[in-house]
C-alpha cells in the first residue's frame, strides 16, 4: 500500500544498529562495522542487523560532496598525536578535550591510507623537492612516499572525488540492501523504561509519501553541523553560497539534545575569513602560495597588530596564534576603516616566478584554480564574474557569518565517552553537574553520547575541532568497533518506545496537516495566520541571531541585554515552530532542517548567556564581559535540554590538560 | 548562483522516474516537472529553489546530457562569466570564461583506479572481538601513530 501526501504510508523496521548520515563520519562507521559485525557473529553468535539512512545520496552528501583540494589532518611519521592536541586546543582557546583529540591524532592516517589505495590521488614530492600531482604513479603514503605539506597538518590532493570514492567503499562495505537514501531523519525516541537511552529514531522519505520509524538498539547520529542560523551576508540567490554545506542543518545536536545528550561548548561557533562572497578556502593561498593578507594600504595586519595578541596569553602566543585571534586582528584594521581586506595575490606569485621555469609557473597556475574548482566552484565564478585573475588582481577577504560545528576549527558538540587508556580524569572536578550525568570522561563505550545507546561522530564530537574529513571518517570508525561491542554486551536489551507509533507519525507530519488544514483559508497560500513557511521561520531566525546573538550586523558583538531579548524571541519563534507549515515532501524537509535550526540556535544563545567571558575574540564579543577569564571560565560548559519543559540547563565540567600545553609556547620563543 | 537547465538539451532522463540530477543534489533541489505545470517544459528538470543552491555543481556533473549550467548568483557577481566542468572516469575539464573574455582550461585527476573497482576488505584481516576494546581498527596500515608515551602527562 502505498501513501499519499493527506495519508502518508508509516512503515516500521527493527534494527541493531542505525546510522544516521551519509557523510565522512558514517562513510568511516559503514566501512569498519561489517568486520567487527561478522566477528560478533562468529564470536559471540550475535547476528546484528544494521542500517544506514542518509537525507541525500552517499555519493554527494555531507561537507564532502562538492569535493576538497586537501586532507587537513595526515599526522604522518614525524609527529606526535601529543602535537597534534596541542594543536587543536590552543587553535580553540585552550579549552578541548585531549583524549578525544589525541585519540583522533593516532588513528587518522589509517583512513587516508585507505582512502590512497581506493584511488584519492594524493600530491607527492619527489627527491629533489618537486610536487606532483596524485596521478603520478610514485610510492604510496603508506610505504613511504612524502605528501606534499600545504602546512603542519594539511597535504595537497585531487579531491574532486573525494566523497566519491569514500562513499563507494562505504556502499560495497554495508552493501545496498543495508542503504536507504532520500530518508530525513527528524526525531529520535527514548526508552520507554530507561529515560537515559536510545530506543529508535523517525522520519520521512523525501520521494514518497512515507512516514519511517526505527526501532534501534544503537544509533549513531553523524548529520553534520549547522549552516543558515544566523543571516548570511548574502541574501538573494547567493544566501545558499553559505561557507560550509547549506544542508547542514543542526540535526545532530538538536536531536541528540531533545533525547537528553549533554550537549558540549555550544557556545563556540567558526567565523572563517574566506575569499568573499564566493567563500573560496584560503589555506592553500597562506600556507602554499606564501600570501599575505593585507589592509586597503598594503600593509600586513597581522604584523600592524600584533600586539593586540598579547592581550589573549598564552592563546596569541603560539607560533601559530589561534583562529579567532586573526580574525580579532582582522576586524580591528575593518572597523577602524582600513578596508577593504585582500589577499596579496600579486604579491606571492610574483615572487614564486622569480625562481621557477615558465613550466613549473603554469603548472602553479592551474594548482591556484584547483584549489577552488575541487572544492569551491563558487569561489571561481566570483573571480570570473569580476574579471580577477590572482596574478593579476587582489582579491577580497572577508569574515563569513558565524557556524556551528565540531569537525572543522570548531568545538561545539555532543559530550561523548572517550578512551580509557591515555589519562583522562574519571571524576568531576566540578559542582552542579545533574546528577543523572556521568562522571569523567568515559563511561565504557568510545563516543557514546549521555544517551545510552546514541553515539556520534563527526561535526557531533563536541570539544575536539581539527578532525576535518579525515578525522571525521576516523571517528566514525572508532563508533563503529563500539557500537558492535555495546551491542554484544547487551544482547538480550529489548528497548521500548517512550511515544506510540501514532504519536510519533503525527508529530513528523504535523507541518503537512496545518497546511492541509488551513490552506483554503487565505487566497494566496504564503500568506495565512495560521501557520508559517519555513522560509519565514528562517529568516526570523537569522534576524534574531544577527541582530541579538553577535552576528555580522553587530560585527560579531553581544551582552546579556541582547542575549535576554535574544531568548524572549527565540521562545516565540519555538512556539510559532509548531505551526510551520509544509505543503509538499520538499518543504517538509525544509520545515523539519529549520526546527532544528532553531533548537540549536537556542543552545548557542544559552551557552553565550552562561559563560561570562568573550572566550573566542573574533569569533564573537560579550560586551559586558569582555575579557578571556581564565580564572573562571578555563572549564567546559554543557547543557542538557529537557523535551517536556522546552529549558535548558547549563553547568560547568572542569577542563584538565592531558598533554602539556607549554611546549607551544616555547616554539614560539625560537 | 543557482543552476540551470537548458531546455534544449535537457531529456528528462528519457522519462525515468527519477533524474540523474534529482537522484544526486544534496539539497533535493533538482525537481522533474512531469507535466510541464511549472515551468512550461514538460519532462524536463528545474532548479526548484536556486536561493538554496550551494553551487557544489553535482547536478552539472553528474547530467548525461550536459545540460546543467551555472548562472553565478545575480545578486552579488556581474553577468557573462561562466565555469563549466566535464567530468570523465578519471579526470576533470574545466572551461572558464570570464566576463572580459578570457579563456582557461585546466584538467585535473579524479581518481587513480577505475569506478566501481574497490575491493573494500580484499586481502584485509578479519576483526577479532578480542580487539575490540583496545585502540585501532580491525586493519593496520602503517598509518597507526602510537605515540610517545611521556607525552601522556597524566597517566
Amino acid at each position: 500500500m502505498s501513501g499519499t501526501f493527506e495519508n502518508p504510508e508509516v512503515v516500521q523496521e527493527e534494527v541493531d544498529i542505525l546510522l544516521i548520515g551519509g557523510g565522512m563520519a558514517c562513510s568511516g562507521a559503514a566501512y569498519e562495522i561489517m568486520r567487527w559485525a561478522d566477528a560478533a557473529k562468529r564470536e559471540n553468535g550475535v547476528d546484528l542487523k544494521i542500517k544506514l539512512v542518509d537525507k541525500a545520496a552517499m555519493d554527494r552528501s555531507g561537507a564532502v560532496a562538492q569535493g576538497l583540494s586537501a586532507i587537513n589532518t595526515y599526522i604522518g611519521d614525524t609527529q606526535d598525536p601529543a602535537d597534534y592536541a596541542r594543536m587543536v586546543s590552543n587553535d580553540l582557546m585552550g579549552i578541548t578535550r585531549d583524549d578525544l583529540a589525541y585519540d583522533v591524532g593516532r588513528h587518522v592516517d589509517e583512513s587516508v591510507h585507505l582512502f590512497e589505495e581506493w584511488g584519492l590521488p594524493i600530491w607527492k614530492t619527489d627527491e629533489s623537492g618537486e610536487r606532483h600531482d596524485g596521478s603520478v604513479d610514485m610510492p604510496k603514503l603508506k610505504d613511504g612516499g612524502k605528501p606534499v605539506r600545504s602546512g603542519k597538518w594539511q597535504i595537497m590532493i585531487n579531491g574532486e572525488s573525494y566523497k566519491w570514492i569514500v562513499a563507494e567503499a562505504a556502499k560495497k562495505a554495508l552493501g545496498m540492501d543495508r542503504i536507504q537514501e532520500r530518508i530525513f531523519i527528524v526525531h529520535l525516541i527514548n526508552d520507554k523504561n530507561d529515560k537515559n537511552r536510545i530506543a529508535g529514531a523517525a522520519g520521512f522519505s523525501v520521494r514518497e509519501n512515507k512516514i519511517v520509524i526505527y526501532k534501534a538498539k544503537a544509533i549513531l547520529l553523524a548529520a553534520g553541523g549547522c549552516v543558515n542560523l544566523f543571516r548570511p551576508r548574502s541574501v538573494g540567490e547567493g544566501q545558499g553560497r553559505a561557507w560550509y554545506p547549506v544542508w547542514n542543518a543542526g540535526s545532530t545536536y538538536s536531536m541528540a539534545a531533545e533525547a537528553g545528550a549533554e550537549l558540549t561548548m555550544m557556545e563556540n561557533r567558526f567565523v572563517p575569513a574566506r575569499f568573499k562572497d564566493g567563500y573560496g578556502p584560503v589555506g592553500a593561498w597562506f600556507l602554499l602560495f606564501k600570501a599575505q593578507a593585507v589592509n586597503a594600504n598594503g600593509e600586513v595586519y597581522m604584523a600592524r597588530n600584533k600586539e593586540m595578541l598579547n592581550d589573549y596569553p598564552p592563546y596569541g602566543q603560539a607560533a601559530v596564534p589561534a583562529s579567532c585571534l586573526r580574525n580579532h586582528l582582522m576586524l580591528h584594521e575593518m572597523k577602524e576603516g582600513r578596508g577593504p581586506i585582500y589577499m596579496d595575490t600579486v604579491t606571492a606569485l610574483a615572487k614564486l616566478r622569480e625562481t621557477l621555469s615558465p613550466r613549473e609557473v603554469k603548472h602553479l597556475e592551474a594548482e591556484a584554480w584547483e584549489d577552488f574548482l575541487d572544492m569551491c566552484v563558487g569561489q571561481c565564478g566570483v573571480w570570473v564574474g569580476e574579471n580577477i585573475e590572482p596574478e593579476k588582481k587582489n582579491s577580497e577577504l572577508m569574515p563569513t557569518e558565524p557556524y556551528l560545528l565540531g569537525s572543522h576549527s570548531g568545538c561545539c558538540g555532543i559530550w561523548v565517552s572517550g578512551p580509557e587508556d591515555v589519562g583522562a580524569p574519571t571524576t568531576e572536578g566540578k559542582d552542579g553537574v545533574p546528577a543523572h550525568l556521568p562522571s569523567g570522561w568515559n563511561w565504557g563505550y568510545r563516543s557514546m553520547t549521555t544517551v545510552k545507546g546514541l553515539f556520534t561522530a563527526g561535526d557531533g564530537v563536541g570539544a575536539s575541532g581539527h578532525k576535518f574529513s579525515s578525522g571525521s571518517h576516523a571517528e566514525g570508525r572508532l563508533c563503529a568497533k563500539s557500537m558492535v561491542k555495546y551491542c554484544v554486551d547487551n544482547k538480550d536489551l529489548k528497548v521500548e518506545f517512550e511515544e506510540t507509533p501514532e504519536q510519533i507519525a503525527e508529530l513528523i507530519y504535523k507541518p503537512a496537516r496545518n497546511y492541509l488544514e488551513f490552506k483554503d483559508y487565505s487566497t494566496a497560500i504564503d500568506v495565512n495566520p495560521n501557520y508559517i513557511t519555513p522560509k519565514m521561520l528562517q529568516f526570523r531566525l537569522q534576524k534574531i541571531m544577527d541582530e541579538y546573538v553577535a552576528g555580522v550586523a553587530t560585527y560579531y558583538t553581544t551582552n546579556d541585554k541582547m542575549l535576554a531579548v535574544a531568548e524572549e524571541k527565540l521562545g516565540m519563534l519555538k512556539e510559532d515552530a509548531e505551526k510551520m507549515r509544509a505543503k509538499d515532501l520538499h518543504e517538509l524537509l525544509r520545515a523539519w532542517e529549520n526546527y532544528h535550526r532553531i533548537l540549536t540556535a537556542e543552545a548557542h544563545m544559552k551557552h553565550i548567556q552562561f559563560r561570562e567571558e568573550s572566550r573566542y575574540p573574533g569569533f564573537y564579543y560579550r560586551m559586558d564581559k569582555n575579557f578571556v577569564d581564565e580564572e573562571n571560565w578555563k572549564c567546559f560548559v554543557n547543557s542538557i535540554y529537557d523535551k517536556k519543559s522546552k529549558q535548558w540547563t547549563c553547568f560547568k565540567r572542569a577542563h584538565v590538560d592531558l598533554v602539556d600545553k607549554t611546549k607551544l609556547f616555547k616554539a614560539a620563543a625560537h | 548562483m543557482p543552476t540551470f537547465v537548458r531546455t534544449d538539451k535537457c531529456d528528462g532522463c528519457k522519462g525515468q522516474d527519477k533524474t540523474a540530477c534529482m537522484y544526486i543534489c544534496p539539497h533535493d533541489l533538482m525537481k522533474l516537472d512531469k507535466d510541464g505545470s511549472e515551468t512550461g517544459h514538460a519532462m524536463k528538470a528545474f532548479n526548484q529553489e536556486p536561493e538554496q543552491c550551494w553551487e557544489c555543481y553535482s547536478c552539472v556533473k553528474i547530467c548525461p546530457q550536459q545540460a546543467i549550467e551555472v548562472r553565478h548568483y545575480a545578486d552579488v557577481v556581474p553577468l557573462g562569466g561562466s565555469v563549466q566542468p566535464l567530468r570523465g572516469s578519471d579526470s576533470i575539464m574545466w572551461t572558464i570564461k570570464f566576463r572580459n573574455g578570457v579563456l582557461k582550461r585546466f584538467k585535473f585527476p579524479i581518481r587513480t583506479t577505475p569506478e566501481g573497482s574497490i575491493d573494500c576488505y580484499g586481502g584485509k584481516p578479519e576483526a577479532s572481538m578480542a580487539n575490540v576494546s583496545k585502540s585501532g581498527f580491525f586493519n593496520q596500515m602503517n598509518g597507526y601513530r602510537a605515540g610517545n608515551p611521556a607525552e601522556l602527562i597524566r597517566k
